[in-house]
């Protein structure tokens, strides 16, 4: 069964993409393949010029530890740890120094600087997004990938968490493709993609 | 520098799951695991040193070197150099004079110090109120027993003839500790000090004089003292401990441990299961986080290394907190034993800690890595995909690890490969019989449709995940079964090891009955208002044959069965195999059997190599006889009834010269009727192991209590067994129940269809635990205590719906605030 054919799109630096079409058009699997989390039958993706399917799973890995950075529509924080920590792991697995004070201003510029030491099970849908949103950008990535942000949540909620992506977007140059099929916020996007039964379509 | 920045992210992150209630599970079932094995450990350490030192109150000494002649100046001079307590001792027969009568009597002349280990008790006058002995007779005084000076007819303070010495009695000896060792304690006795032996004159060449050398210290310095001794030992002389001289004393030292042991593996067993529960839902609950780590750009290796760091750093904290608890827990045990046990308890040795830390780390990383490492290869899609589940390796095969430890344990602690590998095939082979159940049970009910919409679901909540089910399943049967062992089987068990020896058991043997004395000897007990006891026929043979050749002592190089060969044989014959005795190869004859055949004891046949189908070449009075081994026995011989080696039916042996030997109990009080029974036959030999069957006795009684304080570990073990069981699918339990009344499932339809499931889990694993419960009784019965088992309906009653009401009532108690909260929360919880 093929799920995508014939895909091809270049993104620049700093551009925010956004990625729309219908419920099993092919918008999550082809998301997973730019993060490198799925490798495609064939074809390519480069990522600020390398190859990731010339790398093995370790290496892609290492990509995504410098270059990408993730929203996801189920949030994925970790239940065992609080905002503060779910925030911090990728700046330890990085090895960084200063991991608590980046993720602590981190915390405080998504407004949840009063709730560092919540666990996610403590928070409200919104609240945990921000922290995702706050641990998605922890590790300055050049690349920002984000999966339904919104899918999960009311509509006000959504919007607020949209500006702050942008803004962060923004403020630290950060190119950003997101998957969604919410128009407004594809408006948003300076570019959005169509995908249909797996084709791009212009 | 890579290596000790993961170390100290892994201790955080450690840190992080301990807080959050995550590790809680694991610690403390290695907390439990480790605690049961270092108790067990400690304690049957130290039982041990006590019951062996009881032991050798039978002895009078740890270890005794014993001839016909004197004993080389360097065996003592030796043991005193290593620290060693020693004392020497030398006996004889000689006859006594006082009040005009002449009696024959056993002269014993002991140096300071004697006894080494029991007690020597004496009174001041006949009959009176006895108390330990202090020290040994002064030079020029003699101590005598009842007997001699009953027989003399005389007072305390009158004089006694030895050979040259004229001596006062000082006291009377009411107790020794050594009279039950050897055959020849017949006699009356006389006591006297080492310094007037010369006087006496009765120690020249050609005197039939025994000589001893006793030695006492601690256990390893006696073993080291016996192997420098022994191979100095010049012919005629040897060494012995209370193991080689009593086979009662030496086989209820057996059951002991073995008990122990035995209750040690079961905990071991119960704790790896509970750790592996423990560890896979640790890990089943971490797919996320190393899905998410791996986004991150964690590299597969980095996320072994840091799960693996981490369960170190847990598995080693673990430990050894359960070290400290099972160090304190022994030592509450033997203040709660210390008033029965009549021996201080010798401290405890460190090995004990190192097999509990060691054990702990073992079963956690064999259980752990397998998951680990499939862990670290979890998809990353998962963060996009939940749908997609743990990797391979999970499943069965992630345990294969573990086992192997198991097993590797259950030998190690079991000091035998053969024994280990039968208690671990047993407990595998179980597991794996009551998983293939369990599984076919699941598949046949799911089929069996009707029955109500709650039930359905309740069963097709099994049959959805049927690996976990199974598991559940097996893991709840074995945490029920330690249970019922600890509750049911236990009891049970001990007391059949006790009526094993009731208190009338036969605490006198009479040998050398000659056959024109049976009607005599059965007016004598008649007349006394007893029974006569039953007599055995006994023929004193030499081995001088096996098959064709013949048999030499110098042929053997095993010190038993060299001194076998050189002595002569007891053999007896009969129509019927005792009762205590169980067959164990070949077949007992029948009722006109050909005379030709033995009966060999199992622990005699393996001294010396032979088995069913070896002829043995007898003589007896200068005529041989050959039969061929038809049959293997084992003998109980802690039932104190007379037994013999080697047995042939009615017709082989009656030619050659017999006499017999009966066993009675005498109960305490009357000893009036030995003396009767001296004087009226006074060829008899009586030997009195009234004493050594005290101890056994004793020894029953304190092992038992010993054993159920250690049984309350593996009770321990059980209960987090079933807690890990339970929890082990409770987070899927509480999503599937919540997505069902998202869609409308009413909340008593999804308690009733939690409670379907939980009575067929309930009633699978109370099936599988009556069953392993009795398995484990009738083992223990049949190998240990060497008893016939009754299989108890009541067990199959309580265990099932003892388990279907107890898994229902957890189960119930476990899901029902799901069933309260609002579905959204539950799922938020479980995101």
């Amino acid at each position: 069964m093929t799920i995508l054919n014939n895909v091809s799109f270049e993104v620049a630096k700093g551009e925010a993409v956004a990625v729309v079409g219908a419920s099993g058009s092919g918008k999550s699997t082809l998301l997973g393949l730019l993060a490198g989390l799925d490798t495609p039958t064939s074809g390519s993706v480069h990522i600020a010029g390398e190859d990731l399917f010339a790398l093995d799973e370790d290496g892609r890995a290492a990509l995504r530890a410098r270059l990408v950075g993730f929203v996801f529509q189920s949030f994925n924080l970790l239940p065992a740890m609080t905002a503060l920590e779910n925030v911090m792991l990728p700046l330890e697995l990085a090895s960084e120094s200063g991991a608590a004070a980046t993720a602590k201003a981190l915390l405080e510029r998504v407004g949840l600087g009063g709730r560092l030491t919540h666990y996610p099970k403590q928070l409200s849908g919104g609240e945990q997004q921000r922290v995702a949103i706050a641990r998605a950008f922890a590790t300055r990535p050049a690349l920002l990938l984000a999966d339904e942000p919104t899918g999960n949540l009311d509509e006000a909620t959504g919007a607020a968490i949209i500006d702050l992506m942008f803004e962060l977007n923004r403020e630290r140059g950060t190119t950003l493709i997101l998957v969604t099929h919410d128009m407004e916020l594809s408006r948003r996007c300076g570019r959005a993609l169509r995908l249909a039964a797996g084709e791009l379509q212009s | 520098m890579r290596f000790f920045a993961d170390a100290a992210l892994a201790l955080r992150l450690l840190a992080r799951d301990w807080r959050a209630g995550e590790l809680t599970l694991v610690a403390v079932a290695v907390v439990v695991a480790v605690a049961s094995v270092t108790t067990v450990g400690f304690f049957a350490d130290r039982v041990h040193q006590a019951l062996s030192r009881q032991a050798n109150q039978l002895l009078g000494a740890d270890l005794v070197i014993s001839g016909d002649r004197a004993m080389d100046v360097s065996y003592a001079a030796e043991a005193e150099r290593r620290g060693l307590q020693v004392a020497r001792m030398l006996r004889f027969p000689s006859m006594t004079t006082g009040g005009g009568q002449n009696v024959l009597a056993e002269v014993k002349v002991v140096t300071g110090g004697y006894p080494l280990r029991g007690d020597l008790r004496i009174a001041d006058v006949q009959n009176g109120t006895d108390r330990r002995a202090t020290e040994i007779p002064k030079a020029g005084t003699v101590w005598v027993d009842e007997r001699l000076i009953t027989r003399l007819q005389l007072q305390v303070g009158d004089v006694i003839e030895i050979g040259k010495s004229k001596l006062p009695i000082a006291q009377i000896i009411t107790q020794e500790p050594d009279s039950a060792i050897g055959f020849i304690n017949a006699g009356p006795r006389v006591m006297i000090n080492d310094a007037d032996v010369a006087s006496t004159e009765l120690v020249q060449v050609g005197s039939r004089i025994r000589y001893r050398v006793l030695v006492a210290g601690s256990p390893a310095a006696i073993a080291d003292y016996r192997s420098w001794v022994t191979p100095k030992l010049a012919p005629g002389q040897r060494v012995e401990s209370i193991e080689d001289a009593r086979p009662e004393i030496r086989s209820a030292l057996e059951r002991s441990e073995k008990f122990l042991s035995l209750a040690a593996l079961l905990s071991v067993v119960l704790a790896a299961v509970a750790i592996a529960l423990a560890a896979r839902r640790f890990l089943q609950r971490h797919l996320d986080a190393c899905a998410i780590m791996r986004c991150h750009g964690a590299s597969q290796s980095r996320l072994v290394r840091l799960y693996l760091q981490q369960f170190v750093v847990l598995g080693a904290a673990a430990s050894l907190a359960g070290c400290v608890a099972g160090f304190i827990a022994q030592h509450a045990l033997a203040l709660w034993l210390g008033s029965l046990v009549t021996v201080e308890l010798p401290e405890p040795g460190w090995m004990p800690a190192l097999h509990g830390f060691v054990t702990g780390l073992a079963l956690l990383l064999g259980f752990a890595l397998p998951p680990i490492v499939a862990l670290a290869r979890v998809p990353t899609l998962r963060v996009l995909r939940r749908d997609i589940g743990a990797p391979g390796g999970m499943g069965l095969l992630g345990y294969a690890l573990g086992a192997v430890v198991i097993a590797g344990l259950i030998i190690w602690k079991a000091g035998d490969l053969r024994l280990g590998g039968m208690v671990f095939g047993g407990f595998a082979g179980a597991m794996l019989v009551a998983g293939l159940l369990s599984w076919g049970v699941i598949a046949l009910v799911s089929r069996i449709g009707g029955a109500g919409v709650s039930w359905r679901f309740g069963i097709a909540n099994l049959r959805r995940r049927p690996m976990a089910s199974v598991l559940q399943v097996v893991a709840l049967g074995i945490g029920v079964m330690a249970l019922l062992t600890l509750t049911i089987i236990r009891s049970e068990l001990l007391d059949l090891w006790q009526r094993s020896l009731p208190p009338d058991a036969p605490n006198r043997f009479i040998v050398n009955v000659q056959p024109d004395q049976i009607p005599t000897l059965k007016k004598f007990f008649e007349g006394r208002g007893m029974t006569m006891p039953e007599l055995h026929p006994m023929v004193r043979a030499r081995l001088i044959g096996i098959n064709d050749r013949s048999v030499t002592p110098a042929d053997y190089s095993d010190d038993r069965a060299r001194r076998l060969v050189d002595r002569e044989f007891n053999l007896s014959w009969a129509t019927q195999m005792q009762k205590d005795n169980r067959l164990i190869a070949g077949n007992w004859w029948g009722n006109k059997p050909r005379t030709d055949q033995f009966s060999m004891e199992d622990g005699i046949a393996k001294a010396l190599g032979v088995g069913v189908g070896d002829k043995l070449t007898f003589d007896s009075a200068g005529s041989a006889f050959t039969a061929e081994i038809t049959s293997l026995r084992k003998v109980d011989w802690d039932s104190f009834n007379v037994n013999f080696f080697v047995v042939s039916p009615p017709g082989l042996l009656e030619k050659y010269p017999a006499s017999y030997v009966t066993s009675f109990y005498l109960p305490p009080g009357k000893v009036e009727l030995l003396n009767a029974l001296v004087k009226q036959f006074p060829n008899f030999l009586l030997i009195d192991v009234a004493q050594v069957l005290g101890q056994v006795q004793t020894m029953i009684t304190q092992v038992s209590r010993a054993v159920q304080f250690v049984f309350l570990f593996t009770l321990l073990a059980g209960l987090v067994v079933l807690y890990a069981a339970i929890a082990s699918t409770q987070d899927e339990r509480l999503y599937q129940a919540t997505i069902m009344r998202t869609m409308g499932a009413s909340r008593s339809q999804l308690a009733r269809a939690n409670l379907a499931e939980f009575a067929v889990i309930g009633a699978l694993a109370g099936l599988i635990a009556a069953a392993g419960a009795n398995a484990l009784g009738y083992t223990l019965a049949s190998r240990v205590i060497n008893v016939g088992y009754t299989f108890s309906p009541m067990l199959w009653g309580i265990g099932i719906f003892g388990t279907v009401f107890g898994v229902m009532l957890a189960g119930h108690l476990g899901t029902r605030h799901v069933l309260r909260i609002a579905p959204l929360r539950v799922l938020r919880m479980l995101s």
